[in-house]
């Protein structure tokens, strides 16, 4: 018979608060003899050394064979006493963590009701972990090649920390540039930064880094593998441009005659050719030919740019092409989108054309924007008199986002001081609460203040353009309450500037899905632990940075990147990493030859021997979901770590059945 | 479970290492509080859901199962989920076939972040599966097993 040790933790008062923890541990001491139990306890904190002291001491004083711990979820300590219980020498896998906080303390109010489901919980542990066999991790190699999903500031920043290193990362980019949102942002809060003067320099840096291979106008189509051994495929797009014969001139998009108005970069506010990079400073230096905008492309003739060209570098007859990589690790940093504003009808944009979304205001009061930095209203001459900042528009609000989108008071702020600076105009802040923390950031918000920005709490009712007086005429008209004083206001202004949500990309269900990882209800990418590892995802070598995983301003994105790079790195140095061995395999004196199974292996691990008539398991492919071992009718398929044999006896702890029955072999 | 003229049904909740285990877990964190009627099995996917636990589980003393998984086309191992979703299909008409009602088998898809959907879920389970009554698949007092007739090895064979 085995000799089982339980242990029940305290948890502090986390788990003793609400399930007598020593009632526990003396009933498992005493109830669970039969089972095997020989020792049982309870202590105010099993995680802490003196508590794993407390397991190792027996394994080695009263010979344990398998130990029970009854704690929290195994998903935060199972490493921490498996680690334990290898240095008493007692094989890790003999050991089982059951959650007696998570699924009980933490979720019950009554304490005889949850110390008796204690009771349950270890009861089934204790059963399972009868059944539980010796296993070795599998030990797997890790590729030293990063890719990089991504080019805006947080991937930027990850792929220049991995490359500086010494090893090789690709950075895929979907847009003809990287640079992301940032490279549309005019100044940064709050040290009023110029955005382009702090982001290009790193873009050259990518751009020319001998370890980093650059993949912009490309996207990830696919990805096979697991963790040290990806497989990804990527589709370049047909730039139609040959990037070894490009000098990046400009004499294509200077010539090209086609002028579309540009909704990615310049947020609909300004124009490109068909033939165009986003901005100057794009890197690469290369640009694309925007094919179902382009002349030739639609009517057959044109070719300005291919007669002009100096180096012959158009190539209207290029395809996309797709390639395969291998990598070690992934990082996703794929970014946000930002809401749309026209959902909200009583805002006016869309209908009242100086009613506009903060992004496109980046673009008006950047000098590289369309308007050469010059803030003016939609007829492109005259300036503002009066300016409204409208926060939260789609966050903290339940018919949109409930989340707080983080960076909009900030920006808030920074829209406020631009104006005044550039126009002098009167300046008012529609916000709900003021959200300032972060270094320098309420200075920036006292300095604001004492500007003589105007501050109204409360949260816009409309914006329309319909006088009620003189004073109106012409003017758009916000409708608040500044719940301050209690006052219902109508204040008439030349421009409303609505600052939207961040949201997830709209096709961030469709990456996570791809990538094999999971999203929030929201669609933000969700992290392995919401305050300790807010880098890591569930699926191992997989790492997100930067906005994907929740809304963040600047500083947030770039550390979450360097993270995430470190994370990276970490793997790569270690050569190798250890996976948990479930694995299904083949009893082949069982196997019927049915090939039921056959089909049912996403991962294709599951081969069938035409000459023997019986199918094999490649330990190598099989991630261990067990659901052949589930569909075999013969029952010849087992699974280490979830075997039959370890859930039926935990079925039966569960219900308590076996209690006095003699152990089973 | 105080009043002892109320039934307190006792429900096995099957859950996928990677979404539904990791709900409850947040439910946890959250201290969002459910029956504590559901006793929660992990498995690695809720394709590797052989129907026999469901049948064994019913069969000693459990009034009702839970099963739950990841959201279709979310499946940590790409599409298994589905496959839970046929056998629990197939495993409601078999119960039905042994005249036992199929309701007391439920499947649930709840992502890692639905904490508050996991215990609203099982919370409506309970209730559920207590206006069914006591299932007494079984011939022991009050309708549980008190002695197993099979070890797990013999019940698999």
């Amino acid at each position: 018979m085995e000799k089982i040790g339980v242990y029940v933790c305290h948890c502090g008062t986390n788990i003793a608060g609400m399930v007598d923890v020593q009632e526990v541990a003396e009933w498992a001491a005493a109830r669970l003899k039969l089972r095997g139990v020989i020792v049982a306890r309870d202590y105010k904190f099993m995680c802490s050394s003196l508590g794993q002291e407390l397991i190792e001491k027996d394994i080695q004083e009263l010979g344990l064979t398998r130990v029970v711990v009854a704690a929290c979820s195994p998903h935060l300590h199972e490493n921490t006493f498996r680690t334990a219980c290898k240095r008493a020498g007692l094989n890790p896998y003999l050991c089982e963590l059951v959650s007696i906080r998570e699924q009980v303390s933490w979720v019950h109010t009554d304490k005889d009701v949850a110390t008796a489901k204690a009771m349950a919980v270890v009861s089934g542990g204790v059963e399972r972990v009868n059944f539980q066999v010796p296993l070795e991790p599998m030990k797997v190699s890790i590729h030293p090649d990063t890719l990089v999903v991504g080019g805006g500031i947080a991937g930027i920043q990850a792929a220049l920390e991995i490359a500086d290193a010494g090893y090789k990362v690709y950075l895929v980019e979907r847009e003809p540039s990287i640079g992301g949102h940032m490279a549309q942002f005019d100044k940064t809060f709050p040290t009023l930064d110029c955005a382009a003067c702090i982001l290009t320099p790193k873009m050259v840096s990518v751009g020319t880094h001998p370890n980093i291979e650059l993949l912009t106008w490309s996207e990830v189509e696919k990805v096979d593998g697991y963790v040290g051994n990806f497989t990804a495929t990527i589709r370049k797009r047909a730039r139609y441009i040959k990037t070894d014969l490009c000098t990046g001139c400009g004499i294509c998009w200077e010539k090209c005659p086609k002028k579309v108005v540009d909704d990615v970069f310049e947020a609909g506010m300004g124009t490109r050719k068909a033939v165009y990079t986003p901005f100057a400073q794009a890197v690469p230096k290369y640009p694309v030919i925007d094919r179902p905008n382009c002349t030739y492309f639609i009517k057959g003739t044109c070719k300005a740019c291919e007669k002009f060209c100096p180096t012959n570098a158009i190539d209207f007859t290029q395809e996309d092409e797709l390639i395969t990589v291998e990598v070690g690790n992934i990082i996703l940093a794929t970014g946000y989108d930002t809401f749309d504003a026209k959902r909200i009808a009583q805002y006016g944009y869309g209908r009242l054309p100086n009613v506009i979304t903060s992004l496109e205001f980046e673009r008006l009061c950047n000098a590289a924007g369309p308007t050469n930095g010059e803030i003016l209203l939609k007829d492109g001459k005259t300036k503002p008199k009066a300016v409204g900042i409208v926060h939260c528009v789609g966050s903290r609000d339940k018919h949109y986002n409930e989340y707080c989108s983080v960076i909009c008071c900030m920006q808030g702020l920074k829209f406020a001081h631009l104006v005044h600076e550039r126009t002098g105009a009167e300046v008012y802040n529609f916000y709900i609460d003021m959200r300032t923390p972060f270094k320098g950031y309420e200075e920036f918000y006292q300095r604001v203040l004492e500007e003589g920005t105007h501050f109204i709490r409360g949260k816009v009712a409309e914006v329309n353009n319909a006088a009620r007086n003189k004073d109106e005429e012409g003017k758009l008209i916000v409708q608040v309450e500044d719940t301050l004083v209690g006052v219902q206001m109508r204040i008439p202004l030349d421009m409303v500037i609505l600052s939207v949500a961040l949201e997830p990309r709209h096709d961030s269900k469709e990456t996570a899905h791809r990538f094999g990882i999971s999203c929030s209800a929201d669609g933000w990418f969700i992290e392995k632990h919401p305050k300790l590892d807010p880098v890591a995802t569930m699926t191992e070598g997989i790492y997100i940075a930067g906005c994907v995983q929740g809304p963040k301003d600047i500083p947030a994105t770039v550390v979450q990147g360097a993270a995430a790079a470190a994370r990276a790195l970490g793997k790569i140095h270690a050569k190798e990493i250890a996976l948990e061995p479930f694995r299904a395999s083949v009893d082949e004196a069982k196997c019927s030859g049915c090939r039921i199974c056959n089909d049912l292996c996403p991962f294709n691990a599951i081969l069938f021997h035409e000459d023997r008539m019986v199918t094999e398991i490649n330990p190598a492919l099989c991630q261990g979901c067990g659901t052949c071992v589930a569909a075999c009718p013969a029952g010849a398929i087992s699974g280490t770590g979830f075997s039959n044999e370890q859930v039926i006896a935990q079925i039966e702890g569960l219900l308590l059945l076996n209690l006095d029955r003699k152990v089973p072999a | 479970m105080t009043n002892i003229n109320i039934f307190e049904p006792v429900i096995i909740g099957f859950t996928c290492n990677w979404c539904s285990y990791r709900a409850a877990d947040l439910a946890g964190t959250s201290r969002t509080k459910y029956a504590p009627n559901v006793r929660l099995i992990r498995l690695m996917c809720s394709g590797r859901l052989d129907p026999t636990f469901v049948f064994k589980a019913l069969a000693n003393g459990a009034d009702g199962v839970m099963i739950t998984g990841c959201h279709p086309g979310e499946c940590h191992y790409l599409e298994q989920n589905y496959k839970a979703m046929r056998r629990f299909h197939l495993m409601r008409r078999t119960l039905q076939g042994l005249g036992i009602e199929p309701a007391r088998v439920k499947l649930v898809w709840a992502s890692a972040a639905e904490g508050a959907k996991f215990a609203h879920e099982v919370t409506s389970f309970v209730e559920e599966v207590r206006a069914l009554g006591p299932l007494n698949w079984g011939s022991g007092e009050n309708g549980h097993v008190t002695e197993l007739k099979s070890t797990p090895q013999e019940a698999l064979a």
